[in-house]
């Protein structure tokens, strides 16, 4: 019914008395990718981790506000953040494979709790394929995921996270730490999967936020450091026709 | 949402597993902070006898005579202060030469095997040591060493008398074989964290490398070096079975380092399964006691010596 | 030495002397320091050297599972010796591991405050407590109470002297793992339990179990706290309740003893221990390099 999966509404985020994202309001549409594009410190990726809970597992943090998944809010009370993580997927800036778990023990690690033998074996595999790493790895799944290049690692991990078939999936700048050549890969994974998942990905990078997002949004920081939302539009129309004038300087690079 | 943030982190354990995982691990937490407290009260209680009959001039009586109860524990704080000068003394001119050898100027294929060498040295058991002391070491010092101290420095009381061979001189030198490899590895360690430009800043000056080893290196590892002494130092205050086999075991205050001498810490290995007397057993408890305290004192000021150089708190080795 | 040559022109002949006595006494500086290296391991190698020298003739097939002669038959052995040295430091191994692993955990997950602090104050202070205090404590706990020295006791007592190094490694290792992987295991919605023992605690584990290797180590080599716990006997003993024979304890007291055929034999014995640390040491040595290189990767 509604077009709309998960949205935040007047969210903050702090570490201790910083408020490091500031009053945020956004709602992400199903089935399509979301970009977050910003410069560095304006409270992207707190805020993509505030949309998991993963948030407050840092020191001192602590998030007001709500986020609404379909009409529920993830942090009201009684809310199991375990629940809502398994709904929503994430991907890391860095590629973090579990060292001590073989490839497709990684790829299967959410558990799969009630599937048989059989079950989990052909689930790693859809989860591989989707993630466009079988290929690669079919023939060494018992080996270990650290002698995979950057690339397959951070592949490694997406397979990881949509396993679990969540709803979401969080990306944060998954190829910030890849050569050009993984990220190309990657870029078109996030293309694909996002006929089944609604992706949130921030990214450093603007050329590779008009070429993977269908909706992107820009952040900035105002005087004191606190991320701000500036403006949310198609992709198309806010890097040709930004309304707000900080994202008009940001975008043609005038900013800073 | 605003919540103390200071509990957050427990009040994230909140599925069941969570719960049952976070209660089993504060109840290990809590068991070892008992088991360290117990170690305090136990010493404590046991000693409460003797304290309670001998006050706090037990730390400055010099008799032990068993059969007529009284204690006194001067001669053993003597002997283990003498015994544990002599080590540090030793240990502290050899260990720091050493690491100033291995980490200054030894080649790496020099300097990797003779520290593998040195710190094997840590992991020899005591009691190898007081073996090898009491077969090898003491008669040397009878035939040796003690006749040559004897023959220079005779005139002074600390080397006059009758060498026995076993004695606090004996034992000194076994400790000081024993805190070797603690001296140099914190030493070695300290100096390799001192910044590289300090030693281009000196050699631009025209200086040899010993001259920046002994005017710039070492005077600004000086404080982290002193520590791994205070920690060495620890260890031989407590050290037990290898002293106890070549210390000749003997309660007197004697001038002479040939002399036999007793430590806090042998008495106690000699005398306590022998003490018969309930008010012997406490004398001894409250020996380990003091001994407990000393070491606490002495290990707290070593680690925040090293730490402050060092600045990580990775523990002493 | 482009600095030193322009100087040259300058510097009057007594001064270009001067910087030639200064190298002597570099050289001589270097030879002191270099001298004090090979007497720490020279020493090292005159005592394993006489170990071995003295202890290889002992040791044959009956030293290591006979019992113990009388004075005066010849032979016998230290079997009774080795035999308890296994329970007793196995029974100790298998206290320290829970207790010093779940400190370890409690400090790394919620050690930020004054309580964690304190513990780990208190954690560093035991591990510099003389091995022959610990020995009073399990004597006043676990041996006047009951009347009677036990293998028990002197487990417990190696129990106390293991757990510093294994907590503060454990809280090491565990912490040292990185962030991202425990954030990337709770973000597929495992619990913090499930995190930390299936994920983080594998991750974490070569440098544990270095520790636990060289935790043992140092007990193999203790003695002092044997002497009112595990007392000592001639007989093969397995019950834990019971005084125990112990291969550094017999070691000790052959040693002071009186006849040549038991010093013997304390030189067999300190031989065997040597052995047994130094092959700790080296799988101590082993697990580390494999902890490093698993950080590394």
């Amino acid at each position: 019914m509604r077009d709309e999966l998960l949205a935040a509404v007047d969210l903050s985020a702090y570490y201790g008395e910083r408020k490091a994202v500031g009053n945020v309001s956004i709602a992400f549409r199903r089935k399509a990718v979301t970009a977050l594009i910003g410069p560095s410190g304006c409270g992207k990726t707190t805020l993509l981790r505030c949309f998991n809970r993963i948030h407050e597992l840092s020191f001192d943090a602590r998030v007001e506000g709500s986020v609404l998944m379909e009409d529920q809010d993830i942090y009201s009370a009684g809310v199991d953040p375990m629940a809502i993580r398994r709904r929503i997927g994430m991907v890391f800036q860095r590629p973090n494979p579990f060292p001590t778990l073989s490839i497709v023990d990684n790829t299967m690690a959410y558990g799969g709790r009630g599937l048989s033998r059989a079950q989990k074996q052909e689930r790693a595999e859809r989860a591989l394929r989707s993630a466009a790493l079988w290929d690669e790895v079919k023939d060494k799944l018992r080996s270990s995921p650290l002698r995979l290049s950057g690339g397959q690692q951070q592949r490694l991990c997406i397979a990881r996270a949509i396993a679990a078939e969540p709803e979401v999936l969080l990306m944060d700048e998954p190829t910030a730490s890849l050569d050009p050549i993984a990220s190309a890969v990657i870029e078109e994974l996030m293309a694909s999967l996002a006929e089944r998942f609604t992706i949130i990905a921030v990214t450093h990078n603007m050329q590779q936020a008009a070429r993977v997002s269908d909706v992107t949004a820009f952040m900035l920081a105002d005087e004191s450091g606190t991320g701000r939302l500036i403006e949310v539009d198609d992709t198309a129309k806010l890097f040709t026709t930004p309304s707000d004038r900080r994202t008009e300087d940001y975008i043609t690079g005038r900013f800073g | 949402m605003t919540a103390e943030p200071r509990f957050r982190r427990l009040a994230r354990f909140v599925s069941p597993a969570d719960r049952g995982f976070a209660a089993i691990v504060v109840a290990g937490s809590t068991l070892f902070a008992l088991l360290i407290l117990g170690l305090f009260a136990e010493l404590a209680l046991g000693s409460w006898p003797s304290i309670k009959a001998f006050g706090p001039a037990f730390i400055w009586k010099s008799e032990w005579d068993p059969i007529a109860s009284k204690f006194g524990a001067l001669p053993m704080i003597y002997g283990t202060v003498v015994t544990s000068l002599i080590a540090i003394v030793l240990a502290a001119f050899i260990g720091i030469m050493a690491a100033t050898f291995l980490a200054e100027f030894a080649p790496r294929w020099l300097s990797t095997p003779l520290s593998f060498l040195i710190e094997l040295l840590a992991a020899v058991p005591s009691v190898v040591y007081g073996l090898w002391g009491l077969f090898v070491l003491a008669p040397f010092v009878r035939t040796t060493i003690g006749p040559a101290l004897q023959h220079i420095l005779g005139w002074l009381p600390l080397f006059s008398g009758p060498i026995y061979g076993v004695g606090m001189l004996t034992g000194g030198i076994i400790l000081a074989l024993m805190i070797v490899p603690t001296v140099t590895a914190i030493s070695r360690d300290v100096i390799a964290a001192i910044p590289g430009d300090l030693r281009e800043a000196s050699a631009s000056l025209g200086t040899t490398k010993w001259e920046t080893a002994t005017r710039v290196v070492l005077p600004a590892a000086k404080v982290g070096i002193f520590g791994a002494c205070v920690l060495a130092l620890g260890r031989a205050l407590g050290e037990t079975i290898a002293v106890t086999m070549v210390i000749g075991n003997r309660p007197a205050i004697s001038a002479s380092l040939f002399a036999p001498g007793y430590t806090l810490a042998s008495v106690i290995a000699n005398e306590f399964t022998e003490a018969t007397t309930s008010i012997y057993i406490s004398s001894l408890i409250e020996l380990g006691l003091i001994l407990f305290f000393v070491s606490m004192i002495v290990n707290g000021l070593a680690r925040l010596m090293i730490w402050s150089v060092r600045g990580s708190e990775r523990t002493a080795v | 030495m482009a600095s030193f040559a322009g100087a040259r022109d300058r510097a009057s002949s007594t001064r270009y002397k001067r910087l030639g006595r200064r190298r002597v006494y570099g050289h001589l500086g270097t030879a002191l320091a270099l001298g004090c290296a090979t007497v720490a391991a020279a020493a090292l190698l005159a005592i394993l050297g006489y170990v071995v020298y003295q202890g290889i003739g002992a040791i044959n097939w009956a030293f290591l599972t006979q019992l113990p002669h009388p004075v005066g038959v010849s032979g016998g052995g230290v079997g009774n010796g080795i035999l308890g040295s296994l329970i007793i430091i196995g029974t100790a191994t298998l206290m320290a591991i829970p207790i010093g692993l779940l400190t370890g955990i409690y400090l790394a997950l919620f050690g930020r405050g004054a309580i964690a602090e304190t513990l780990r104050f208190f954690s560093d202070v035991l591990s510099g407590v003389p091995s022959i205090a610990i020995g009073l404590f399990a004597y006043t706990v676990l041996v006047a109470p009951l009347k009677h020295f036990s293998a028990f006791s002197a487990s417990f007592a190696f129990m106390m002297l293991m757990l510093p190094l294994l907590v503060r490694t454990s809280e090491q290792a565990i912490r040292s793992v990185p962030q991202s992987v425990r954030e990337g295991a709770l973000a597929l919605g495992m619990s913090n339990a499930r995190a930390t023992l299936r994920i983080v605690l594998p991750t974490a584990m070569p440098a544990i179990v270095t520790a636990l290797l060289l935790a043992i180590a140092r007990v193999t080599g203790e003695t002092a706290p044997l002497l009112f716990t595990a007392f000592g006997s001639q007989f093969w003993e397995t019950n834990p309740s019971n005084p125990m024979a112990e291969l550094s304890l017999q070691v000790f007291t052959y040693a002071i003893s009186p006849y040549p055929s038991w010093q013997a034999q304390a030189w067999g014995g300190a031989l065997l221990l040597i052995v047994a640390v130094f092959a700790l040491s080296a799988g101590a040595r082993f697990m580390l390099s494999r902890a490093m290189r698993g950080l590394e990767a």
